[in-house]
């Protein structure tokens, strides 16, 4: 049976740890480096940091929150958000981060893929993809929090980078991001389809019958943000749901502090 | 830092995430240092052979930073030794990841493509990405190795296409199974463990197994 993993999503603008809805309307949540360590202690899986301002106003201070996290935090760390090169992946790879998420700068170059695939494994190399519904059963690629379109095709796009080498999606539902409303099964359902790299869905998270609804289409993990932040739920709760639900988590994840 | 702690060298040769490892050694109770100074390697007091990536740009950076020598000499000192990850199956004879590769060959074996399909003859996917817990297999028990003292439920991080197959049934310590299928999670020979999962990326337990690698 598939590993089902639970990671927590940290949207980042400058120092803080945020959250908005669809992408926007960006409310301060706090430090990102308590949450991180709040989380690892609760047992997440993995940990996911994206700078969502970065590639609108260039990079900040997302590299130290990055090293100051890894100080304490002992679970694999996604980092994304304004990376646009392969030096800037090794710099972030050498920061403390374990894989890195790139969109706009796959859009815009999509060798660059290849290069990151080819310099560092393809387990390092995460495909970003803000997704927005454009007609039935059709989604279209987004860049800068779902507000710039870029004629990609969703599901094709990630079949393609997939080819070129990227060996995990991070698959964010811009409709439902920020809504608790669940999960784009539709378009979890149609990208696990097209892919044999494993898929992270992220956006709408708001019960754990969300939860057990994503991996029944075939995710191989859920990121969770707002229903994490505003303690509606704590990582382990999700954890014994899907203990109960029958899926493969890993068990007794907590950590002492 | 107290002069009791252990010292582990830790290969630089320009591969993966070093900054991770070390963090790990430090909060086990040991202390790190990296290296590329075939003296250093060849006298250490233990050594750890990090690494992600494709297996031929891992030897290549072996043979670049002059250390395959050191490594060598270290592994047949007796004193304790760990490769993770792709620092794990570059202690194999070869690999076949892209071609034909030559390994380290302290471990007699051979890197092979984890099968895309399951015991159920289902399709499943390549690369494992995820946690898993780690099987004894008949041949070594956990006893008196770094794996000593796991529970059953103790779930380890593991990404990888490929994996180590020993040519003797008595190197490995663990498996992991993967729709039914044993997938090798851990080597040892004598003085040489290889995980081929992440310990510094498996929160307590991982860190559990760097501590038993500090002390043994």
């Amino acid at each position: 049976m598939r590993a089902a993993r639970l990671i927590a999503r940290m949207d980042i603008k400058g120092p803080n740890l945020i959250k908005g809805i669809h992408l926007e309307g960006l409310r301060i949540i706090g430090d990102p480096q308590e949450f991180a360590r709040r989380y690892y202690e609760q047992g997440a899986d993995e940990l996911v940091y994206i700078d969502i301002v970065a590639s609108l106003y260039g990079r900040n201070s997302l590299g130290d929150i990055v090293a100051r996290t890894a100080r304490d935090v002992f679970v694999p760390m996604t980092v994304g958000g304004g990376l646009r090169s392969v030096d800037d992946v090794r710099q972030m790879l050498r920061t403390g981060a374990d894989k890195v998420a790139i969109n706009t700068a796959a859009i815009r170059r999509p060798e660059l893929i290849s290069e990151i695939s080819r310099t560092f494994g393809s387990q390092c190399m995460v495909l970003g993809v803000e997704a927005k519904q454009s007609g039935p059963g059709r989604w279209e690629a987004f860049t800068d929090n779902g507000r710039e379109p870029t004629g990609f095709d969703v599901v094709e796009w990630c079949s393609r980078a997939a080819g070129l080498g990227a060996g995990e999606i991070l698959l964010t539902s811009v409709d439902r991001e920020g809504t608790r409303k669940g999960f784009d099964t539709a378009l979890i359902a149609a990208v696990t389809a097209a892919v044999s790299v494993p898929v992270i869905a992220s956006g709408g998270m708001g019960t754990t019958g969300h939860m057990v609804d994503a991996f029944a289409v075939g995710t191989d993990a859920v990121a969770m943000a707002d229903v994490l932040h505003y303690g509606r739920l704590t990582i382990s709760a999700v954890r014994d749901a899907a203990v109960a639900a029958g899926l493969n988590v890993r068990h007794r994840a907590e950590q002492l502090a | 830092m107290s002069g009791s702690a252990s010292t582990v060298h830790v290969v630089d040769y320009g591969v993966g995430n070093l900054y991770s490892v070390a963090r790990a050694i430090e909060r086990s109770g040991g202390l790190a240092k990296l290296t590329s100074d075939p003296v250093e390697i060849a006298e250490a007091e233990r050594l750890l052979l990090p690494g992600v990536g494709a297996f031929q740009d891992g030897m290549l950076g072996l043979k670049r930073a002059g250390v395959e020598t050191a490594i060598h000499d270290f592994a047949r000192s007796g004193r304790p030794m760990l490769g993770i990850c792709l620092g794990m199956q570059m202690l194999a004879t070869e690999s076949t990841e892209h071609g034909h590769h030559d390994g380290l060959g302290i471990i007699p074996g051979r890197v092979e493509a984890i099968p895309t399909n399951g015991l159920d003859g289902n399709r499943h996917k390549v690369p494992f990405v995820g946690w898993a817990k780690l099987e004894a297999t008949q041949q070594q028990k956990f006893v008196g190795t770094v794996l000593d003292g796991l529970d059953a439920e103790d779930a380890v991080y593991l990404v990888h296409s490929f994996q180590f197959k020993p040519d003797c049934a008595n190197h490995r310590l663990a498996v992991y199974l993967y729709d039914g299928m044993p997938v090798t999670a851990c080597v040892r020979q004598g003085n040489i463990i290889g995980c081929q999962f992440h310990p510094e990326k498996s929160a307590g337990v991982g860190l559990g197994i760097i501590r038993r690698f500090l002390t043994r």
